[in-house]
């Protein structure tokens, strides 16, 4: 069960790309095509998942003051088999993906789960941790590159797909579309979690104040005039206002 | 995602103490300044730039023919829609009706080529109004213009249709036929009955290389030579009236003039930024050094300085692409340029001498966008140091 949380958390709720913001090196210049995300997002798995289980399994044997060029090197082991393996079955892959191989030893995320999670927990949960971590990496990759493949070069996987006649936007393609995509994308995601936080704020306030009278009538009588406005004009979104006032 | 859900007993503060003030009347609102307002609302300043920007789009119309008309209303329209569909999805007051979405499509359409294809423009407005209007916050609040974010967006996803080395200019059922004979026909050695034909742009003309016009040869011979015509005489008037290629709303000086005048008797604009931008942008294309061709420097750090040639250049550097088009209507937009007239003019030059330097020495032919861009970014450090000292404050 805590194991099914930790391998979750990693997708969508702390996704590394669109809510840690880490590893933005990659996402930001192997996502021009869904085949080089996807295979750097396999070489991040991969390399995320083993060194936290080493990381975790080893935590009271690296001495804290050097703990950090300790993780490296485990991490950059595990990054050198990765890109062997690479060079020798997928030689083209390892040419477009170029430096960005050896540079997952450097990754934000690699290092970050190692010291915020693997350095501190058991090795089935850092394994875990490093799988829905990984996973969630790669689908972030995969959601800018699908973005920036079909938009900005018509192809999905390298495949040209018809267009009726329009012309790819290839800034997408290039530098400022990965940045244009990917902020585009954070600010999705965040608006996503907010409006979800959001409504259950409000809905805890309204809760709140339709049980306890302890503001006094008046109060009340405006909220259920306000509830019955709202619902007059069937608007189903909370009101904005509510939600700041119960958290402020 | 329930966790930060609010604590049962907490909401009962905030709401009491706002209640009465959202009762009082209207007139004893509290705020902070401003306090007093002029009658004047934002539809109606939106709609008198868009009358303003009304002969330039004619003009466009007249050279190009009716497809830049086609362009102009696509790129209106779609800007409308766009901001309608964006504050309903973020759940704002749709103010479509103020005319600011308008006229930002009506000036994005103004800095595109009369042919490119219908998406161009709808593709463009619609990155405008979302990435460069709504994502800051909404009218008033967008540190860049968003007509240029559009421009410059389209110009690095469509690159083939706006970066294009011959434009095209429509001839048949020009009312400058009349003026100006058909010396763009003759030119390109088309026959008479040719719908278009495609030439340079003068700013292309200067480009390629060298970034100068010859300093052995007449400024302007050389422009219309490059351009395709061999009437010297007549390619200030053509460049001045808008005969010549170029993007919709560029063309025509005379046109963006008046519309310049009708801006300025509105007081919507003051006269010093868009001197200090086109003014900048001469001195220093007079100032910076660029050598020719064959190596020689030109302007006024040639071997024997000829200065008819060096009149002749900043006239030329004066009419051609789009510096005017961006000194009236772009530079000079409300809400991203600074509040004071002091720091107009500071932002007006930087913005001038950007311009010059990437018409000297940058890789495009014109730098009007990007100058305008980038003083954009810089808007509130000019503010900061044009802020006028607070009465009865110490001098700095």
């Amino acid at each position: 069960m805590k194991l099914w949380s930790e391998f979750r958390k990693g997708i969508f709720r702390e996704n590394p790309i669109f809510v840690l913001v880490l590893g933005m090196c990659p996402a930001l210049a192997v996502t021009g095509s869904l085949a080089n995300a996807v295979g750097m997002g396999a070489a991040v798995i991969f390399v995320l998942t083993c060194s936290n289980v080493i990381i975790s399994a080893f935590r009271k044997l690296f001495p804290p003051e050097i703990r950090i060029p300790c993780y490296i090197i485990v991490v950059s082991t595990f990054v050198t088999v990765v890109q062997k393996v690479m060079q020798a079955y997928t030689p083209d892959l390892d040419e477009s993906l170029g430096i960005f191989i050896p540079l997952i030893v450097v990754n934000c995320i690699i290092l970050g789960r190692a010291e915020a999670f693997a350095g501190k927990n058991p090795v089935l949960a850092s394994a875990a941790d490093g799988l829905g971590m990984g996973l969630g990496f790669t689908l972030g990759l995969s959601w800018v590159a699908l973005f920036r493949e079909v938009l900005g070069n018509w192809s999905v996987f390298g495949k040209p797909i018809t267009a009726g006649g329009f012309d790819p936007a290839v800034i997408l393609v290039m530098a400022p579309g990965a940045f244009l995509v990917l902020g585009l994308s954070i600010g999705f995601f965040a608006w996503l979690q907010l409006r979800g936080r959001e409504r259950a704020a409000v809905a805890a306030t309204r809760f709140a104040l339709a049980e306890e009278p302890a503001f006094g009538p008046p109060l009340v009588e405006q909220f259920k005039r306000e509830k019955a406005e709202k619902e007059k004009a069937a608007g189903e979104q909370p009101s904005g206002p509510a939600a700041g006032d119960s958290r402020g | 995602m329930t966790e930060p859900a609010a604590p049962q007993g907490a909401p009962s503060a905030p709401p009491a103490p706002q209640a009465p003030a959202a009762r009082l009347p209207e007139k004893w609102l509290v705020g902070s300044s401003p306090h007093a307002r002029s009658g004047e609302t934002v539809s109606q300043i939106m709609w008198t730039v868009a009358l303003a920007l009304l002969p330039t789009c004619a003009a466009g119309v007249v050279v190009f023919g009716w497809y830049a008309g086609l362009i102009i209303v696509l790129a209106a329209s779609s800007a409308v829609v766009a901001e309608g569909i964006v504050q309903k999805a973020l759940g704002r007051k749709v103010s479509v009706s103020d005319g600011s979405a308008a006229v930002t499509g009506v000036l994005l359409a103004c800095c595109l080529p009369p042919n490119v294809k219908w998406y161009v423009p709808v593709v463009g407005s619609f990155v405008a109004i979302f990435i460069g209007k709504q994502l800051f916050g909404g009218l008033g609040r967008n540190y860049f213009n968003p007509a240029l974010i559009g421009r410059a967006f389209l110009q690095f996803a469509f690159p083939t249709q706006l970066m294009m080395p011959q434009w095209p200019i429509v001839t048949r059922g020009s009312v400058f036929e009349s003026l100006t004979g058909d010396i763009f026909k003759v030119a390109s050695g088309t026959p008479g009955g040719a719908d278009a034909v495609s030439l340079a742009t003068p700013l292309a003309v200067i480009d390629p290389g060298t970034r100068a016009l010859p300093a052995d040869a007449s400024p302007l011979a050389a422009l219309g030579k490059g351009m395709g015509l061999d009437h010297g005489a007549d390619v200030l008037r053509d460049l001045f009236l808008g005969n010549v290629p170029g993007c919709i709303g560029e063309v025509s000086k005379l046109a963006i003039i008046l519309g310049g005048l009708i801006l300025l008797f509105n007081r919507y604009i003051n006269w010093r930024l868009p001197v200090a931008y086109v003014g900048a942008a001469l001195v220093a294309v007079l100032v910076l050094p660029v050598k020719d061709f064959a190596g020689h420097w030109t302007g006024i750090y040639a071997a024997d300085v000829y200065w008819p040639y060096i009149g002749q250049t900043l006239l030329v550097h004066l009419l051609s692409g789009g510096l005017l088009l961006g000194a009236v209507f772009m530079i000079t937009d409300m809400v991203t340029r600074p509040t004071t007239v002091k720091g107009q003019v500071i932002y007006g030059i930087a913005a001038g001498v950007i311009v010059a330097m990437i018409r000297l020495y940058g890789g495009y032919p014109e730098g009007v966008c990007y100058s305008i861009l980038l003083v954009n970014a810089a808007r509130l450090v000019v503010e900061k140091y044009s802020m006028p000292r607070v009465f009865g404050t110490k001098r700095a």
